[in-house]
């Protein structure tokens, strides 16, 4: 057979952008486990083992060949950005459960990689949050000192057992979120001031830990930018949106609305913006529709945390705007080279 | 360096060249071969047809084939020698096929026609006679394509060319048969380039070389006198791949972009390969006409890279030896570059007049069998596709075969310079997808095209049919009509007369009631001789008995 040009191509793969995107993963990951403990190593470990053992089983069902998708890189992906979003103590069939939906449900039933609508992370975290919803909302309280933290034998007990170590409840455990914490006390009349001044878990900016988790994540998604492997275009959008919303409702109502810092290095925000918004095969693809899908993200992150039922947002706002890519693309064509602008 | 304000266009990449490993020797002209295979077709448009037969001498320059339509291109006798066959051999094409040659066996003489002549005071020369004269040179696009360069020369009714532009981009890696082209023979170059300003009547004249061949561009410079400095501009450009492609060179030089469908000539541009320009001068001013060309032979798997001058129909095996192939480890002989050739398998496939390169291959360097994984859009493709398309669409659309849809997505401004392909991170080769669409909505334009003719056809002898039918019919009527006519119209005078005939009844009838005894008129003869006789013997009677 007569190969077709071009003859050469570059050696780089889908399995390098994958693997790069889990590397870009490592400072956020570190800073989670320096402030939440060693938890997140339990879930993702789950969560890895069950998206590759449920992807190497439907592929099998499939009968497609079962190395080459199960060594891609997006099953592993998929499975660490899942932990993620998880408490860090949680029983072990909650990343279970999680991840064996996202990889069935989410991806290989609409015909894996590339063919899934919605971001499969995301699925998951979703089907957790509404069916275990005391389960995914239960955080430990950050490590505000060292010895606060659980050891990693105790939380392996706690997540195959379910038994707490002796001498400690879920309440002297967990506690609220800055997200929850902000909006509860605002909703009971507290200030936005005031409750950041007095409360322990707000922190410095956007709540202890989670400022500096996010400041890794942004850190690792800047080296995504830097290497070619993300657009800038949807994060920035994202985060533009976030900003100027968060930014409009605090100079309007400084008591009630948190400032922009809060938003976007609270919560799960940069996360989101470089590492789950930016999910290409569930993302807009023309430049103009990244935009515009970014933004939109963005004002949905803000509205569901703020007047929503739900303490982050992150997934909704993906989910939602996932199902209006198909719209966005349509309408945001490029100009094709020899047409008139539209 | 330029001064001149320069466009960009979307996308492209930025490509390892290796260009400076094929040009470290001067151009060697090649030994004639024993043997050359001339195709019939060079060119855009239709084959030549041969004009000499087998056992003929030619010599070189002579013509062997003749054009015998308006977009197509004569075919001259490389050198002298003697036609042995006219046949299908193997030809240049991305499909590997065969078509007509000319094979002519030479003689070693290379002896030259005897009535070359030249025209140096080319400006003295009406533009139609400059373009015949390139025509009958055999003169076609250099840079590739191979359409007929007279034709591009031809503006049309009220087309005003602005800008005449010469192509010695040569953005393809590997390829450098341009770049030594401009090295050795810029001064033919500009000269080509003046007599294709007289023909079209153009103002401006730029000739855009990458900024990566500073010795074409200072070669070039050189050449140009202080008049033609005044409206010849040798522009540097960006070294970006495919900025050699002619809508991408147009945009990069004016920041006009050629429409959708159209042609340079419609924004007032003509554009044409260096190596055009340099055959127009050999063609107009020595009266050579195109037999031979510059050809890069270079790549992993020749020791000795370098260009040379062949002619057409040299086996590319010949060209190969020249440059001490290394047999072990040549898996893939390509001509054209990496990134828009296609793979020769027949080694004694001849050089023509679109050949530029023949890269080499090892093993290590072809690339393009990785497996390939699914599509997860990414985007790259977009981001690098210098005709702005969304090329995982028409991937989409192409691997559906839903062909509408790809013709939505402007399929047919793509122009196969495999950017998408190349960034690709699943190895997709959407290059083939998009040739395949291509090929797919031409033959169904084709079958459509076939179909409406049988339908036409078809409706045509349905409409006949109807139309005999309807004939027949009206004649069978108007057959049956007047039949009926005729009888009926007996029938009515027969009921006339028999009206009429009782009406007369009727009426004599009735005067014989009112002129009552009258029952003496219309008498026979005979009665009247019979009443007469009566009253005679009345008469008698009484003149017998008065007295009495």
């Amino acid at each position: 057979m007569i190969k077709s040009s071009p003859h050469i191509h570059p050696h780089g793969n889908i399995t390098r952008v994958m693997l790069n995107v889990c590397l870009a993963l490592v400072p956020g990951i570190i800073a989670h486990i320096y402030f939440f403990g060693l938890g997140l190593i339990i879930n993702m470990a789950i969560a890895i083992i069950t998206a590759l053992l449920t992807e190497a089983w439907i592929l099998k069902l499939r009968k497609h060949p079962i190395q080459p998708s199960l060594l891609d890189g997006s099953a592993l992906l998929t499975a660490m950005l899942i932990a993620l979003t998880l408490p860090p103590m949680v029983p072990w069939w909650i990343p279970f459960i999680g991840t064996a939906f996202a990889m069935v449900f989410a991806k290989h039933l609409y015909g894996g990689l590339g063919q899934n609508p919605f971001n499969p992370a995301m699925v998951g975290f979703a089907v957790l949050l509404i069916a275990f919803p005391q389960e995914m909302t239960r955080w430990t309280s950050p490590a505000f000192n060292d010895a606060s933290l659980l050891s990693f034998v105790e939380l392996v007990r706690y997540s195959f057992s379910g038994v707490l170590p002796t001498g400690l409840s879920y309440d002297a455990l967990t506690m609220a979120t800055p997200l929850d914490t902000m909006k509860i006390q605002t909703s009971l009349g507290e200030s936005v001031s005031a409750i950041q001044s007095t409360q322990k878990v707000m922190g410095e900016v956007a709540g202890f830990g989670w400022e500096w988790i996010n400041l890794m994540f942004l850190v690792g998604g800047l080296y995504l930018i830097i290497r070619g492997i993300i657009g800038w275009q949807i994060p920035a959008a994202m985060l533009l949106g976030l900003f100027l919303i968060s930014l409009i409702t605090s100079l309007i109502a400084p008591d009630s609305y948190a400032s922009p810092l809060f938003h976007l290095f609270g919560g799960a925000t940069m996360l989101g913006a470089f590492f789950i918004a930016t999910d290409p095969v569930t993302a807009s693809t023309t430049p103009r529709g990244r935009l515009i899908y970014g933004f939109s993200i963005g004002l949905l992150i803000y509205i569901i945390r703020s007047w929503g039922g739900y303490p982050d947002a992150i997934a909704f706002a993906v989910l939602l705007m996932n199902m209006a890519v198909p719209t966005i693309d349509y309408y945001t064509q490029p100009r094709v080279f020899g047409h008139d602008g539209k | 360096m330029n001064g001149r304000k320069l466009w960009h266009f979307h996308g492209g990449l930025k490509l390892d060249g290796h260009k400076p490993i094929s040009m470290q020797s001067t151009v060697e002209p090649l030994p004639i071969p024993p043997q050359l295979v001339i195709p019939l077709q060079q060119h855009i448009g239709a084959p030549a047809e041969p004009v000499v037969s087998v056992g003929d001498k030619v010599k070189k320059g002579q013509v062997i084939a003749e054009m015998q339509a308006t977009v197509s291109a004569p075919v001259h006798a490389p050198t002298s020698g003697t036609v042995t066959a006219i046949e299908e051999r193997s030809i240049p094409h991305p499909s590997g096929m065969s078509a007509a040659c000319i094979v002519i066996d030479t003689d070693g003489k290379d002896e030259w026609l005897d009535d070359r002549k030249g025209h140096s005071q080319y400006h003295l020369l009406d533009p139609e006679e400059l373009r015949i004269l390139i025509r009958n040179a055999g003169i076609v696009g250099l840079g590739g394509a191979g359409f007929p360069s007279y034709l591009k020369l031809q503006p049309g009714a009220g087309k005003i060319v602005n800008t005449l532009i010469l192509n010695g981009a040569e953005c393809e890696p590997w390829i450098t048969c341009d770049a030594m082209l401009m090295q050795n023979r810029a001064r033919d170059i500009i000269d080509g380039l003046n007599i294709m300003r007289h023909a079209v009547h153009a103002g401006e004249c730029l000739i855009g070389v990458e900024d990566n061949k500073p010795e074409a561009i200072s070669a070039l410079r050189d050449a140009l006198s202080e008049d033609e400095k005044q409206y010849i501009d040798v522009v540097a450009i960006p070294t970006i791949y495919p900025t050699g492609g002619e809508k991408q060179l147009i945009k990069v030089l004016t920041g006009k972009e050629i429409p959708s469908h159209k042609l340079p000539i419609d924004i007032g541009v003509v554009c044409h390969n260096v190596g055009t320009a340099a055959a127009v001068a050999d063609a107009v001013i020595r009266g050579i006409p195109l037999i031979s060309r510059y050809v890069t032979v270079t790549g992993t798997a020749v020791a000795k890279p370098h260009n040379l001058h062949a002619l057409f129909g040299t086996p590319m095996d010949f060209l190969l030896q020249q440059c001490e192939p290394q047999e072990d480890k040549l898996a893939r002989l390509i001509m054209g570059g990496p990134m828009m050739g296609f793979e020769i398998n027949d080694r004694q496939t001849p050089i023509i007049k679109t050949t530029n390169c023949l890269l080499t291959m090892q093993q290590q360097d072809i690339t393009d069998d990785q497996p390939v994984q699914p599509c997860i859009r990414c985007g790259q493709c977009a981001e690098a596709c210098p005709a702005q398309l969304l090329p995982q669409q028409l991937y989409w659309w192409s691997k559906a075969k839903d062909f509408d849809k790809v013709q939505d997505y402007n399929v047919f401004d793509c122009i196969e310079c495999g950017c998408c392909a190349l960034v690709c991170p699943s190895h997709i080769p959407l290059v083939q997808y998009y040739r395949f669409a291509k090929t797919e909505i031409w033959q169904q334009e084709r079958d459509k095209q076939k179909s409406d003719r049988a339908r036409e056809r078809h409706e045509f002898r349905q409409y006949r049919m109807e139309l005999k039918k309807k004939e027949d019919e009206e004649r069978r009527r108007k057959k049956k009509e007047l039949l009926k006519k005729t009888q009926g119209d007996k029938k009515e005078d027969d009921k006339k007369s028999a009206i009429e005939e009782a009406m007369a009844r009727v009426a004599a009838k009735k005067e014989q009631q009112s002129a009552a005894p009258k029952n003496t008129e219309e008498l026979t003869p005979a009665q009247q001789k019979q009443i007469a006789e009566a009253d005679a013997r009345r008469e008698r009677i009484n003149k017998d008995e008065p007295e009495s």
